[in-house]
């Protein structure tokens, strides 16, 4: 393999390799603004300037490929200088925004400002002013002037969103960035540009001014926009959600995610229609019960009918783990085998990029982990024909709303004898049901996904519910989480008593007579590996951060 | 036990003759009290008299109003990051006006506040500066978080400490 050297350290890199990339393989950061590992190389920033021997002058890292026996300095004193002096001639024309900049603490050019620049400016002279507050798109926010004209957005949506919309426009200090005549930056993955725009020139139109990023805590989990289930970050702030931003996963999104996933994946979770409480349905309107209350009535109820007059409807919302404690509930508890889940299938949403036409992002683990009929047992059309027959009297449906499957049900929705759901939100289905059950949202639980590659990935808590505790639960603290108290209006944030679904089966099972002995969504998980031979051999920690792939060519018996 | 007998008996032994008749001890005392009441008066008859006090003093932070009625803080959050003590918290907004930003909310709680001065000195547009005020009295928590209505003071009341800041800071 050949050889370079890199600040005296001598490594291996592949032929074809920049020196930059070869750097970066061993974790040696040379600075870049428009470098970015998954786009063009375009040269234009001049910050990655470093000094080869025999080479007459500086080269740029990031265009310059590296040969066998290449001698680099990264930190040689003409590095240095040079460094500093593209700062120098960057923040020219750089305003003093910071303060009212959303990219505050996350900025690149904040960020290298300290790092690589001398921390003084001998331009006195008027700056450049161009528009600022622009709107490129329905979600992109353009400042004209924060701008460094890397071209990171332009090449984003030639490449990666393959929807040309982007364009620089004049030249000199005057170079700005616009959309097309007639255009908009409206692809379904504009907002990847927030990301990537190593200034804050674009932001986010949605969380404009919400926060400062420095208050917020962050939460590794999965978008449950589709079933790619693109890899992202949950930010909180007082246990409220302020924005998703995707997190690298080579095997799954790369650096990517879409605008659908970032903006209607979160909202719900600190919406006003969120179930607080169990609610049963007493001479016709919805009363508010301890869950005590309601585990009793509902399972003196469900005793009172036979096991083909029951069916439980599972959730490709919901993880693996809760899926499975459906399963088992269904099957062992109530004895019935009409077990099935709704499928959203939507092929409109489907795109060559990440999208999916399934819109859960967990229908291959809810029937890997045995949401389906089996012996005989009616599948979804079956039961919703037997609802219709009035063969099923009761039904018990998980995280879901049985009307966006089929509108028809709503009638014969009120002749069923019992109506169970567990369910985050109200939903239209919550106004035939006799028995509403608040279940936690994917950011208020740990659990596990199966994507569409097969790939199981986990989620974990990032907002609070009454029964979970930032710091004994082990979720991230912002600063404000850790040191807010009670008294602090700002650490006042709203806490719903909601459960996992596992967790409620499991405690209502025990009306049944049967105790299940899981402590944590772990436990459940650890006997979903025993006894489900895809899960083989996999645990929590061996998921990690990026997950694993499910082992599919062992044959099943 | 025996060492402090000792030091006691040294002591009586050490009293001269003036001192153990202890007269002129006395009027030496009441001389000393005579002459503090004859000089100028530090203690003031608070509250039907007030302290007014320097440029320099660190009473309660407050926001500038500028003349036209706008705060001037952009609700950058910089002041409650530094603050050691999280007294404030900052709510910022999106304003038509050319600074793009304002806060919806400010709120500073006064009993967090440890009045150190750093969200003045960290402030970069020199809007939350130290007051004169150090009356601070409630009757339950809510009344020690200060909003808007409480913290902003026109620019002409605070243009004292503003000086003194642009000289010394
Ligand atoms: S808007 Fe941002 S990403 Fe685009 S060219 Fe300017 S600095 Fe680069
Ligand atoms: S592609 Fe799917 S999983 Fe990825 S962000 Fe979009 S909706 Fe979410
Ligand atoms: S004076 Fe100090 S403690 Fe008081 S609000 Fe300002 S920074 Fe916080
Ligand atoms: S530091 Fe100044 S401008 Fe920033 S939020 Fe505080 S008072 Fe407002
Ligand atoms: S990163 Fe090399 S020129 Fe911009």
């Amino acid at each position: 393999m050949p050889k370079i050297t890199i600040d005296g350290k001598e490594l291996e890199f592949k032929q074809g390799q920049t020196i930059i990339q070869a750097a970066a393989d061993y974790g040696i950061d040379i600075p870049h603004f428009c470098y970015h590992p998954k786009l063009s190389i375009s040269g234009n920033c001049r910050i990655c300037l470093v000094e080869v021997e025999r080479m007459p002058k500086l080269v740029i890292a990031c265009a310059t490929l590296a040969s066998d026996g290449m001698v680099v300095h990264t930190n040689s004193e003409k590095t240095i200088a040079a460094r500093n002096a593209v700062m120098e001639f960057i923040l020219i024309n750089h305003p003093l925004d910071c303060p009212i900049c959303d990219e505050a603490g996350e900025c690149k050019l904040q960020d290298y400002a300290y790092q690589h620049s001398t921390g003084e400016s001998r331009f006195v002279e008027e700056k450049v002013h161009k528009d600022k507050r622009v709107q490129l798109g329905p979600h992109v926010m353009f400042d004209g002037e924060r701008c460094i004209s890397c071209s990171r957005c332009i090449r984003f949506c030639d490449e990666i969103a393959k929807d040309s919309e982007l364009t620089f426009v004049q030249r000199g200090d005057r170079v700005t960035i616009t959309t097309f005549p007639g255009e908009q930056l409206d692809n379904p993955y504009s907002m990847n540009v927030v990301d990537i725009c190593p200034v804050g020139a674009l932001t986010n139109s949605d969380f404009r001014f919400k926060a400062r990023v420095w208050d917020m805590s962050l939460t590794n989990s999965i978008c449950t926009g589709c079933s790619r289930g693109c890899n992202i970050e949950i930010w909180v702030r007082n246990n409220e959600i302020l924005r998703l931003t995707p997190r690298h996963n080579e095997e799954v999104n790369s650096y990517w995610m879409c605008d659908h996933g970032r903006l209607n994946t979160f909202k719900f979770v600190n919406a006003s229609d969120r179930i607080d409480c169990p609610q049963l349905r007493l001479n016709g309107s919805l009363k508010k019960v301890e869950w005590d209350e309601a585990f009793s009535f509902l399972s003196n109820k469900l005793k009172q009918f036979s096991k083909n007059e029951i069916a439980v409807i599972g959730s490709a919302y919901s993880t693996c783990e809760d899926n499975y404690i459906v399963s088992k509930f269904a099957k062992n508890t109530l004895g019935t085998y009409n077990v099935d889940f709704i499928r959203h299938i939507d092929p409109s949403f489907a795109d060559d990029i990440l999208r999916t036409e399934d819109l859960t992002p967990n229908s291959r683990g809810a029937e890997l982990v045995g949401v389906f009929p089996e012996k005989n047992g009616l599948d979804l059309n079956g039961i919703v024909r037997s609802i219709k027959d009035g063969k099923i009297k009761a039904l018990y449906l998980i995280e879901d709303d049985i009307l966006s499957f089929d509108p028809i049900l709503e009638e014969y929705l009120k002749k069923l004898e019992l109506f169970v759901i567990h369910t985050s939100n109200y939903n239209r289905s919550c106004d035939y049901a006799d028995v509403i059950l608040p279940a936690a949202t994917y950011a208020e639980k740990n659990g596990t996904f199966v994507n569409i590659q097969g790939r199981v990935q986990r989620i974990r808590p990032a907002v609070a519910t009454t029964e979970l505790d930032r710091s004994l639960d082990g979720m991230s603290l912002s600063r404000l989480d850790k040191f807010g108290t009670s008294f602090d209006r700002w650490a006042q944030g709203k806490k719903y008593d909601a459960k996992s679904t596992w967790k409620i089966l499991t405690n209502l099972s025990s009306y049944f007579g049967q105790k299940y002995k899981y402590q944590s969504s772990e436990d459940v998980f650890m006997d979903i590996t025993r006894n489900i031979s895809e899960f083989n051999g996999l645990d929590y920690e061996s998921i990690g951060l990026l997950g694993k792939e499910l082992s599919f060519d062992k044959v099943k018996i | 036990m025996t060492q402090i007998n000792n030091s006691l008996k040294k002591r009586k032994k050490d009293l001269t003759f003036w001192q153990r008749i202890y007269i002129p001890e006395i009027i030496k005392g009441l001389s000393l009290t005579m002459k503090n009441m004859l000089r100028p008066k530090f203690t003031m008859e608070y509250p039907e008299e007030k302290f007014i006090p320097p440029a320099s003093y660190r009473g309660r932070p407050v926001l500038v109003m500028e003349r036209s009625g706008d705060e001037r803080c952009v609700a950058c959050g910089l002041c409650s990051r530094v603050c050691p003590a999280l007294a404030i918290e900052v709510q910022a907004a999106e304003t038509e006006r050319e600074k793009e930003r304002y806060p919806e909310k400010f709120e500073i709680n006064m009993l967090r506040c440890i009045f150190c001065g750093l969200c003045e000195e960290v402030c970069p547009e020199e809007a939350i500066v130290m007051s004169k005020d150090y009356e601070l009295a409630f009757t339950n928590r809510d009344d020690a978080i200060y909003g808007k209505d409480k913290l902003l003071v026109p620019v002409d009341q605070l243009q004292d400490r503003i000086e003194f800041l642009r000289k010394y800071k």
